[in-house]
């Protein structure tokens, strides 16, 4: 079965979803990536969904699930590249995906990462202090 | 005098809900639909996402069944129409699964209010033991 | 019984003359449309009503047969539009047929009172018809004018402009509606994606009132920014919208607000990292320019 590959840079991993997420493949995701989570240590995972035309509510548990699982190990998690159209029906649909940190590319998430790992001030977006 | 235009039915294509594979299946086929007969990317995608939402209640709640994806004309205006039927267990109070992140032991949740919201029409007929038929248009 | 295409075949060119003569004498805007041109529209209608498939009737203008004709009469329209021509103008081009065609049967059937009437008769009515038909399509043709250009207003006024590296704001002029609504949010989502930017503020200064559909449509755009990863500050809010906002108890309590697009700017920039320093020795006078005396 096809999975979908995670890319080591440094202490963050990189996922890349390029193809329609059914839901094996979702499942087999979420445990390739808790995985090497845990065996790496890793302090960041950046999901770029910059090639994703369609975000359902199905994708969108997914990312929440991932988040939630990074979280519990002890690992950031960027969402990053949603698409314009993506981001209306989203929002139409009524899925705001709260909690989850999102950036505009791959450089701006990793640059996020990066200082969250060494404690430093966010650039991805979050909701604001109240 | 004129008559008032009727709906007429140009295309008409039923596709099998029965296992994942067909929910991409789905979306494929009405995404080339809508990029066939020139609907805006936001259109598009809206109409999609609502038909993926759709689709994957009838297979999870519904215990499959199927789409059927119409093209309308009225006089000169286009739209599409699907409308997904199963023969499940049916919805007992649907105005209760209207409501926005409703949940029954994972539930449609926002499959069906946010559907309805992404399209133009919506109906759904459903009664426990009768199945559940749901179906939703979009105008260009 | 006459045959009333076969008798407008055989008298084509004189009731195309004659036509023409009558649109010269009654016509008050003469230089909105060519005379050439008019001259065009006639001869191709008068050839295609007498030349029409074959068992096609002039009893029934709705009938297939006559389809060359309708269409003929929609390019018509579509030029009168472009012309400026007014939809009573375009309805008398072809009601003017009428005294031309009458005059023809009556020369042609002075001893048969009877069929007399009934070949005016339907003449008039076929007449009619296309008076009718071509006074729908003008319609149709001009609505679909001001449709355009109702689009090209919209695209025009909802510019982006880019403040600084990674900073855009988009200044909304005027009553905001669904659609308007609807180009902001697009224009302003697509901006933040070409241009990368972090930051986009969302200027109301010039939008006379806010309602509860208009602060639903500013949520949703500021959400899906958020969703991309660009943060949203919403400026310009003037006293009187701030009330009503309060009044109508929205709640913006999620979004970043400022009276000033000034202070969203420097907020956007200091957010960003960056700070404005102000350098010594910078002159407090306008320098004269050169060549003025």
């Amino acid at each position: 079965m096809e999975r979908i590959p995670i890319l080591r840079i440094g202490s963050l991993l990189l996922v890349t979803i390029q193809v329609d997420l059914y839901d094996d493949l979702a499942l087999q995701l979420q445990d390739d990536l808790s995985t090497r989570i845990a065996d790496l240590g890793a302090t960041g995972v950046l999901i770029d969904i910059s090639a994703l035309e369609i975000v359902d509510s199905f994708i969108g548990r997914t990312l929440a699930n991932i988040a939630a699982i990074a979280r519990v190990l002890d690992a950031e998690t960027v969402v990053v590249g949603m698409q314009p159209a993506v981001a209306i029906t989203l929002v139409e649909l009524g899925m705001s995906l709260p909690g989850i940190r999102t950036a505009l590319n791959v450089d701006l998430g990793m640059e996020y990462l990066r200082q969250a790992a060494t404690g430093g001030d966010g650039v991805g977006t979050d909701h604001y202090a109240e | 005098m004129e008559t008032v235009s009727e709906q007429i039915i140009t295309r008409s294509e039923i596709l099998p809900i029965r296992t994942q594979i067909d929910l991409v299946h789905v979306r494929q086929r009405v995404r080339t639909w809508l990029s066939e007969e020139r609907f805006t990317l936001i259109d598009q995608t809206k109409i999609v996402t609502a038909a993926s939402e759709l689709a994957r209640n009838a297979l999870e709640h519904g215990g499959g069944g199927q789409m059927e994806m119409s093209l309308l004309a009225v006089g000169a205006r286009k739209g599409i129409r699907l409308k997904f039927s199963d023969q499940g267990p049916g919805i007992a109070d649907i105005a209760m699964a209207l409501k926005d992140g409703y949940t029954t032991a994972g539930g449609m949740g926002l499959g069906l209010s946010g559907s309805k919201r992404l399209m133009s029409e919506f109906d759904i007929q459903s009664s426990p033991g009768a199945g559940t038929v749901v179906t939703v248009t979009r105008w260009k | 019984m006459i045959k009333l295409l076969k008798m407008m075949r055989d008298n084509q060119d004189r009731i195309l003359t004659d036509w023409l003569d009558g649109l010269k004498a009654s016509a008050r805007r003469r230089d909105l449309i060519g005379d050439v041109e008019v001259k065009e529209h006639a001869r191709k209608i008068l050839t295609l009503i007498s030349n029409p498939p074959p068992n096609t009737v002039l009893e029934d203008f709705s009938s297939e047969g006559w389809q060359t004709v309708r269409d003929q009469l929609m390019e018509i329209s579509i030029s009168r539009v472009a012309h400026g021509s007014s939809p009573s103008e375009t309805a008398q081009f072809l009601l003017s047929l009428k005294p031309v065609m009458f005059q023809l049967i009556r020369e042609q059937l002075t001893t048969a009172p009877d069929e007399l009437f009934r070949e005016i008769d339907v003449t008039n009515n076929f007449v009619d018809a296309m008076a009718l038909h071509i006074a729908e399509s003008y319609i149709q043709s001009r609505d679909k004018v001001i449709a355009r250009q109702q689009e090209e207003m919209l695209e025009l006024s909802t510019p982006v402009v880019m403040l600084w590296d990674g900073i855009v704001a988009i200044p909304v002029i005027g009553t905001l509606d669904s659609s308007r609504a609807q180009m902001v949010m697009e224009s302003l989502l697509h901006a933040i994606v070409q241009t990368n930017s972090r930051f986009a503020i969302i200027d109301i200064t010039g939008v006379p009132t806010v309602d509860t559909l208009v602060a639903q449509h500013l949520l949703k755009t500021i959400t899906a920014a958020r969703l991309m990863g660009a943060e949203c500050i919403l400026s310009g809010i003037r006293p009187q919208i701030a009330q009503t906002i309060v009044h109508l108890g929205i709640t913006l309590s999620e979004v970043v607000t400022r009276s000033k697009l000034s202070d969203a700017f420097r907020l956007a920039l200091e957010r960003s990292g960056r700070t404005v320093v102000q350098k010594a020795g910078h002159a407090p006078v306008v320098a004269p320019v050169a060549g003025v005396s």
